[in-house]
Parts: structure tokens; C-alpha cells; sequence
């Protein structure tokens, strides 16, 4: 297997799942997470990829060009001058029918704003992994969810990864969930800064042929260079076209995704032994109370309701992976009749004390349950704070008390501020 | 939290190569085929000023991914920190304290106030200069983790360095590193 100069060591992994006579093929590997985007870049092969670097996102492009440098893959890398020519030149080349790719972080996400939302409307099914990242100011090139979620709204599917496993994983994913014919919409894979992009950790790369069959190949239903079948790519569209008509048809195509999300992470199972769904449940079982949160907190959380649930107490947690589409009726059916949740928020809404996206969401998710549980935020991590087990175990205090006494203290709350 | 996992904190000083060897450290636990993780401190690093980077080492899959603040064996990679840096925040009575230093233990278990930590020593500082004739005591820093932890056997962390960094190094050099490493599993002493 042709992997990157940085991949140094290897554990080979051959296993079969229960069940299925499927023979999975694989290899540890001991690399960052942007490494993992960048084995996860190598086996889809993208025909095309326009970057430009970004810290903590830098690391995935210097790999990936090394790669196309050592023709490890056949990829045309545009070397763009700007996040906005970045995207640019993703749309251009996505509109004439190529695979593409490209990858970036806070304020280059934010540079791209005016063009994320064409490459939706296009409906280009571009991959672009985010590394999280803290928009300024004051500057900040740690790890929180402003960036990704000052682009909720630009209708990009968005899948949030825990640790460089997932990240390596869902990318693979957005290729199949992207170029979906009932979804064809841009899909973020989000991986958090520094805590995964720069932590070396256990990765599991699957073979490349099992890899590149997972992804297949890509035919473009519309494309701008096929001269047989002539089509018009971001026309102008006024008062009495159809604008409204194809936003319509947008929202549909979001929808569509959520079957398709499910339907390629049970397919990637099969080759990977890792099932993905919308999001992942821990002890929803028989859990009284529960934590929502998205990305490596996610992962911290796990840690400490494994411990409690040993000690009898109920607790459960969900990890969001999908944020969008949003999956409310599920969230809904899994949290219905419980006592009370807490939701981690990595960003804030700054909407006046209304709490972070994840709540707000979540809580308009749950408004149509007959037993709608009690709702508390947590807003914690901006700019890379760290997120301890002793304060997931204050806010697991205070769940805990919440749906002993039936009543929550204080809605919004901020989790490791100092004050 | 879970103690099956064993947390690692290096101290060094900016270009002392202690994130290489955490990084080399978590590359070895998976020819166990153990979980691992390496990560260090994230800031600017600036030649010569104290930093930190850390492991996380576990037979079982590691979903923690915060900062470590209570370790269960803390590396001192620069004899010039102590009584610079709190080489002792977090770590409990059963910790581990392996430093790089010419002093014997008992000098440097006054000097910390150890209470019952355990306490390793090694010139780590020597060694280099000896084997690879400039001062880098992250090899053999990491050789005495090694020796200490039991992790990797002397002879299967040599297999490994002569794979790895023979990919990467001139003969000479790896060669040099071996010999640091080897003379570091020899050296370390406890009380």
C-alpha cells in the first residue's frame, strides 16, 4: 500500500464481520488527524483540488501536495492565491463535471461565505473538510465551532468528526453522500483543531482498492464540458424565474440526505467494520437524563457516562454527527420521556442569552414531544479552552439535580469561563 | 478517571526533540498494538523556552481527548527546569518521576519534596554528548521511559528505531541514536 512519507509505523488488521462474509482489510497507522484527511484525499483521488493554506488546516494541503508531488494521485492541485479563488475555482471545475475537493479553517471558511452559497445552489457535490477553528477577533487559532456554524445556513451538509478515526472515515463518506442524485449538495467534514488535526492518534486506514470501490467513480449529471447535452450554470434568475422554486428544491435535497446518510454508513460498515449513523447513542437505553455534543468533547463525555453508568447512576449521551440536515424527529424519538438533557454548544449564537446553535436547534427539535424533557445549555471550548472531566462532571451535577427536582437554575450556561 | 489508560507529561525546553519522542513513543505502542496518543502543548514554541507534550498509552480504545493535568508519570527532559517549572503539579503519590540529571536521587527527591512518588534518574545529558556528540536527551530520555514503563523490550525498541529512522536518517545517525537509547536502558536508575 502507498501511503504518505509521514506514515511511519503499521499494524496490519484482517477481520471478518459477523454475519456477512466480507474480509476487512486494514492498517493502524500512527497519525494526525489532518494525515487522516489526507490518506482519506489519497484514496478518493480527486480529480481536482484548489486550497489554500490556513492554520490548523495547513498540515492536510502540505501532506496532499506532497502526495500529488509523488504521484500518489492523478489530482490537478491549484495553488490559489485566497479561500475565495479556493472555492472559486472548486465551483469552476466542479461545473464542468470533475471530482473536487478542498479544505480549510475559520477565517478562510469565512472568506469563502459569498461562494459556499453558490456551490450549494450549484448543487456541486464538492467535499471540503474544516478544520475547526475560532474566527477572529481577538485572534485565535484554536479549536471552536464558530467557523462551520457561520456557515449553517449556506445549505452544505455538514458531518462532525471526534477524533482523526472519523474524520478519515466521514470523508470518505461525503464523496458517496454528496454525489447522492436526490442530494448532489457540498458536504463539510468538520475535525476539531489542534485536539485532533495536531494529536497523533490510532488510525485505521482501510485498503485502497476497497477504498476506491467504497467511493467509485463519479459522473457528472450535468456537466458544462459535455457539448451534447448543453446546460446553463448560475444563470441569472429574477422576479419571474424560478428562484424560489430551486431553494424549494434545495431544502428537498437536504432531506433527502438524511436516508442517504444512513444508507452510506451502513454501507461503509461493511468494508470498514464502522457503522455510522445520524448520531451515535450511549446508554439511550435507559438513560433518565442525558448529554447531547458534537466533535472530541463528544468523546471526553463518552469517558465520563461509561463511569457513571458503572456506578448505576442513568445517564446516556448523544453524539451528534449529522448537524446538518438536522435530524430532529430522531433526536426527538431519542430523547422523548426523558427527565432532562444537556447540551454541549463549541460556539455561540450571540442572539442574546438564546444559548449555542446546537441548543437552539435542539430545543425547537423537541417543542412538538407530549413529555418534553428539561433543557440545559453548556457553552464551553471557545478558542481552544479545554473541556476536563471535572466539569463535565459539574454539569453532570447540576443534570442530575435537574431532573431530580424537576427544575433548571440557569438555562444558558458557560462552561470553564472565568469569572 | 479510567486508569487503564497511562498518562505521560514531558517537560523539556524548545528544540530539546521531546515531541519526537512522544510521537516516537506512541509510534511503538502500536507495534504492541495498543492505543495511543501523542499531542503537544499547543502555542508557539520558541528555541529554548519551556514546553510540555504528552501521551495517553492504553491497551483499550482512548476516547478522552482533554488536556492532561494529573499524570501518572511525569519525564524531565532538561536538567535546568527543575525549580524553574512545577515538575510535580498533578501527580499523585503512586507517580513516577524519571529526570534527566547528574544528581543521584536522593539530591533530587529533596529537591522536588517528593513525598512517594517513585523516582528514576539518568544523565541523559552525558549520553547524548557521548553517542551523538551534541546535546539531544530526547533518545535516551525516551529509552529510559522504555525501561522504566516496560513497554518495549531494549531489543524491539533498536528493531524499531532502525526501521523508522532508518527511513529517515543516515546510517551514522541511527546508529548513534541505538547507541544513546541502548546506553539509557543500562543507566536509569531508580532508588
Amino acid at each position: 500500500m502507498a501511503t504518505s512519507n509521514k506514515v511511519i509505523n503499521n499494524q496490519t488488521n484482517q477481520g471478518i464481520l459477523n454475519g456477512d462474509n466480507i474480509v476487512i482489510n486494514s492498517k493502524a497507522l500512527a497519525i494526525v488527524g489532518t494525515d487522516a484527511v489526507s490518506e482519506a484525499m489519497r484514496q478518493i483521488n480527486p480529480d481536482v483540488v484548489a486550497a489554500y493554506p490556513i492554520t490548523p488546516q495547513t498540515a492536510i494541503v502540505e501532506t496532499f501536495s506532497q502526495m500529488v508531488a509523488d504521484g500518489l494521485v492523478k489530482t490537478h492541485l491549484v495553488a490559489v492565491e485566497s479561500e475565495h479563488s479556493a472555492m472559486s475555482a472548486t465551483i469552476g471545475a466542479s461545473a464542468a463535471g470533475s471530482r473536487v475537493m478542498t479544505c480549510t479553517s475559520s477565517q478562510g471558511l469565512a472568506y469563502m461565505w459569498e461562494l459556499l452559497h453558490i456551490a450549494s445552489g450549484l448543487r456541486l457535490p464538492i467535499v471540503m473538510p474544516n478544520v475547526n477553528r475560532a474566527l477572529s477577533a481577538p485572534i485565535n487559532i484554536h479549536c471552536d465551532h464558530g467557523d462551520s456554524m457561520g456557515a449553517r445556513d449556506a445549505s452544505w451538509i455538514q458531518l462532525f468528526s471526534e477524533n482523526a478515526q472519523e474524520a478519515y472515515d466521514n470523508t470518505l463518506q461525503a464523496v458517496r453522500i454528496a454525489e447522492n442524485p436526490d442530494v448532489l449538495l457540498p458536504v463539510m467534514v468538520l475535525l476539531d483543531g489542534f485536539i485532533i488535526s495536531h494529536s497523533i492518534d490510532r488510525v485505521e486506514i482501510i485498503d485502497d482498492e476497497a477504498a476506491s470501490n467504497f467511493v467509485g467513480e463519479f459522473h457528472s449529471p450535468y456537466s458544462l464540458l459535455d457539448p451534447k447535452n448543453p446546460v446553463t450554470v448560475g444563470a441569472f434568475d429574477s422576479l419571474y424565474g424560478y428562484f424560489f422554486e430551486f431553494k424549494r428544491q434545495q431544502e428537498e435535497a437536504m432531506s433527502n440526505a438524511v436516508n442517504v446518510i444512513k444508507d452510506v454508513g451502513q454501507e461503509y460498515g461493511k468494508i470498514s467494520g464502522r457503522s455510522y449513523g445520524l448520531f451515535e447513542s450511549v446508554g439511550m437505553e435507559d438513560a433518565e437524563f442525558a448529554f447531547v455534543a458534537m466533535g472530541s468533547a463528544a468523546g471526553t463525555i463518552r469517558e465520563l457516562v461509561e463511569e457513571m453508568r458503572s456506578r448505576g447512576i442513568p445517564v446516556g449521551m448523544i453524539k451528534l454527527r449529522v448537524f446538518r440536515p438536522f435530524p430532529a424527529k430522531e433526536l426527538a424519538e431519542a430523547l422523548s420521556g426523558l427527565k432532562a438533557v444537556a447540551v454541549f454548544d463549541r460556539s455561540n449564537t450571540f442572539a442574546g442569552n438564546m444559548g449555542g446553535p446546537v441548543f437552539i436547534e435542539l430545543r425547537s427539535s423537541l417543542y412538538d414531544l407530549q413529555q418534553r424533557p428539561l433543557m440545559i445549555n453548556y457553552i464551553y471550548g471557545l478558542g481552544g479552552r479545554d473541556l476536563p472531566i471535572e466539569l463535565i462532571n459539574k454539569a453532570a451535577g447540576e443534570l442530575g439535580e435537574a431532573a431530580r427536582s424537576g427544575r433548571v437554575k440557569q438555562i444558558v450556561n458557560y462552561l470553564g469561563l472565568r469569572e | 478517571m479510567a486508569k487503564d489508560v497511562m498518562e505521560i507529561r514531558w517537560h523539556a525546553r524548545g528544540g530539546q526533540g521531546a515531541v519526537t519522542a512522544a510521537k516516537t513513543l506512541a509510534e511503538m505502542s502500536l507495534t504492541k498494538n495498543m492505543y495511543f496518543q501523542a499531542f503537544p502543548e499547543y502555542g508557539p514554541e520558541r528555541m529554548g523556552a519551556p514546553i510540555q507534550c504528552f501521551n495517553r498509552i492504553s491497551k483499550k480504545k482512548i476516547s478522552t481527548y482533554c488536556g492532561i493535568t494529573q499524570p501518572d508519570i511525569v519525564v524531565v527532559v532538561d536538567p535546568s527546569l527543575l525549580g524553574v517549572v512545577d515538575i510535580t503539579a498533578g501527580v499523585s503519590n503512586d507517580g513516577i518521576i524519571i529526570v534527566n540529571t547528574t544528581d543521584n536521587p536522593q539530591t533530587i527527591r529533596k529537591r522536588l519534596n517528593l513525598n512517594g512518588q517513585k523516582l528514576f534518574v539518568v544523565d541523559a545529558t552525558h549520553i547524548s554528548l557521548k553517542s551523538l556528540g551534541r546535546f539531544m536527551p530526547n533518545i535516551p530520555m525516551l529509552g529510559a521511559v522504555l525501561k522504566v514503563t516496560g513497554l518495549l523490550e531494549k531489543e524491539e525498541a533498536i528493531d524499531f528505531l532502525k526501521e523508522s529512522f532508518g527511513k529517515k536518517f543516515p546510517v551514522k545517525v541511527v546508529e548513534n541514536n541505538i547507541k544513546a537509547l541502548e546506553e539509557a536502558f543500562r543507566e536509569v536508575k531508580g532508588e
